[in-house]
């Protein structure tokens, strides 16, 4: 492992590594021992029913959240080992598009993208510029001084997105970048990462549970259930799998590996209720 | 044991509280002295915390000055002390009662709002999206909440000690019929400079510790809106009653 501050030398560490990942929340496990690692310029799609904690290994992977134990390291450093000024300037290398949009809202659209911008000094005229850019991207032309609570779910979703890839970051985390839109936006924001990822060469991990996207945008496909990163494969590869879990899961089947323990929970709370 | 149970899961629940209070008042004494700083947003907070909160601070303190010359004006005249109305006016409003009140008031006003607009911008993960676009939430929202609030406290107390003497000045001349050259001489008789600091000092202390423990109140929100509404509400009420009890023990340091 290479020592902080030092950069690692060129292509011999992942730009994301994550061993033996743990983390619990008042008693429950959520995740259980996650092990991936995310090339330089790479497209990892987690695919998983809801509520199996895909949200909350996204947030680990920025370091919202941190581990009961296990490591994370960017490009081969390890991130908790460093002091709380060196985690914030690690982030700025990120960009992160939340589920709800998470946009500020005591700011405008336009000051929103401009945030991460402005806070590392860019110029007025730049960061104008660059804010037009990336509503642009997004197709939301004429919202940038309207406020997120005057947009519709899809458009804050949107904003967050030009937010998130304002400050050109190396890599992208995106949590459900596409639920809740309406199937043409879905394409459009699968186009705008698929054009970020060949045109910047970022890394991008994306949380997801439309196979669609998935295939379209994913160098390869996880799937997350039960704390456990299951399976992991080419798209293609992935859709074709004879494992039962994720056959249940790209067949979209009620039953199922996955849907087991959840049967199981519910006669166990329906027999206490009783 | 269901009553040491309870007990000992309060005394584990204030621990835990006075832990989160001084991690933060450490992050936020080390994120002060590090750039970017929001010189914009320091000036916004001042405006919120001292400017917004004059009207509230006029009407308390003249008020409290007004009963305070009324009270012991009844009080002294039954031992012919009507003399000292002034001075006990002056030296009770600027050793203590200004301060509290003050603090009291604007931990009310201003307490509940900064842990209403944290605690929303956690259930809503902005802050979250602030740590994830590389600036500290500490940093970018608790520092300038604090420092407005330390700087802006002592502001208030001095209009405070000013509106209420001149409450009781009004009371005692103008409906108590008191001579206002000997009223006036009577107040800074026996007054100190260092009674109007004391207060000053105490202040300072006051705005420290609401805005600190609303920010806390607000930063570690869970739970939806009703969570944001139970931050709020003990961000008020633990403010408050925080301001009183540091209020003893400063009385007694400082005097």
């Amino acid at each position: 492992m290479s020592r902080r501050g030092e950069p690692p030398p060129a292509g011999t560490s992942p730009k994301i590594r994550v061993e033996d990942l743990r983390k619990s929340f008042n008693g429950k496990v959520v995740l259980d021992g996650i092990d991936f690692s995310v090339a330089e310029g790479e497209s990892l799609v987690i695919v998983g029913p809801s509520g199996t904690g895909k949200s909350v290994l996204l947030k680990h992977l920025i370091g919202l959240i941190r581990p009961d134990s296990g490591r994370l390291s960017i490009d081969g450093q390890d991130f908790w080992s460093f002091s709380e000024t060196e985690r914030t300037a690690v982030r700025k290398r990120f960009g992160m598009s939340f589920q709800e949009g998470a946009l500020f809202d005591s700011m405008s659209v336009f000051d929103n993208v401009a945030f991460p911008l402005r806070r590392s000094g860019r110029p007025p005229a730049e960061v104008r510029q660059r804010v037009r850019e990336c509503l642009d991207m997004v197709h939301l032309p004429n919202v940038e001084a309207k406020r997120p609570s005057e947009l519709s779910g899809g458009m804050r979703r949107r904003v967050g997105f030009a937010r998130a890839i304002a400050h050109e970051p190396e890599i992208l985390l995106f949590d459900e970048p596409n639920t809740g839109l309406d199937p043409i936006m879905t394409d459009v924001i699968d186009e705008v990462i698929l054009e970020l990822k060949e045109r910047l060469d970022v890394t991008i991990v994306t949380i997801t549970h439309h196979m669609a996207s998935a295939r379209k945008i994913g160098d390869r496909v996880a799937l997350l259930y039960g704390g456990k990163l299951l399976y992991q494969a080419p798209p293609d590869e992935f859709l074709r799998s004879t494992d039962p879990a994720v056959r249940q899961f790209v067949d979209g089947s009620a039953e199922g590996p996955l849907t087991v323990e959840f049967d199981r929970e519910r006669k166990t709370a329906a027999s206490e209720g009783a | 044991m269901k009553l040491l149970e309870a007990i000992g899961r309060m005394v584990l629940r204030l621990l835990e509280e006075l832990g989160r209070f001084f991690q933060m008042l450490g992050r936020a004494i080390g994120w002060s002295f590090r750039p970017p700083y929001d010189v914009p947003e320091h000036f916004r907070q001042m405006v919120r915390v001292g400017f917004d909160s004059i009207p509230v601070v006029f009407l308390t303190t003249l008020f409290t000055g007004m009963v305070l010359a009324l009270q012991t004006f009844n009080g002294f005249a039954r031992f012919h002390a009507e003399s000292l109305v002034g001075s006990v006016v002056a030296l009770s409003l600027t050793r203590e009662l200004a301060p509290v009140l003050t603090a009291l008031m604007v931990t009310g006003r201003v307490g509940s709002a900064m842990a209403a607009e944290l605690g929303t911008m956690r259930v809503t993960e902005q802050i979250d999206a602030l740590t994830a676009l590389g600036t500290e939430p500490v940093q970018y929202l608790v520092v300038p909440r604090v420092a407005a609030s330390i700087l802006m406290m002592p502001l208030l107390v001095i209009l405070g000690d000013a509106v209420g003497m001149y409450g009781g000045f009004l009371v005692a001349v103008q409906l108590l019929g008191a001579n206002p050259v000997t009223y006036v001489e009577n107040s800074f008789q026996f007054l100190e400079v260092s009674d109007v600091t004391s207060g000053i000092i105490k202040a300072a202390v006051f705005g420290l510790i609401f805005s600190l423990v609303a920010c806390v109140r607000g930063y570690y929100t869970e739970g939806g809106a009703e969570g944001v509404g139970r931050s709020t509400t003990r961000a008020v009420v633990s403010g408050s009653l925080a301001v009183l009890f540091v209020d003893f023990f400063l009385t007694k340091l400082l005097f």
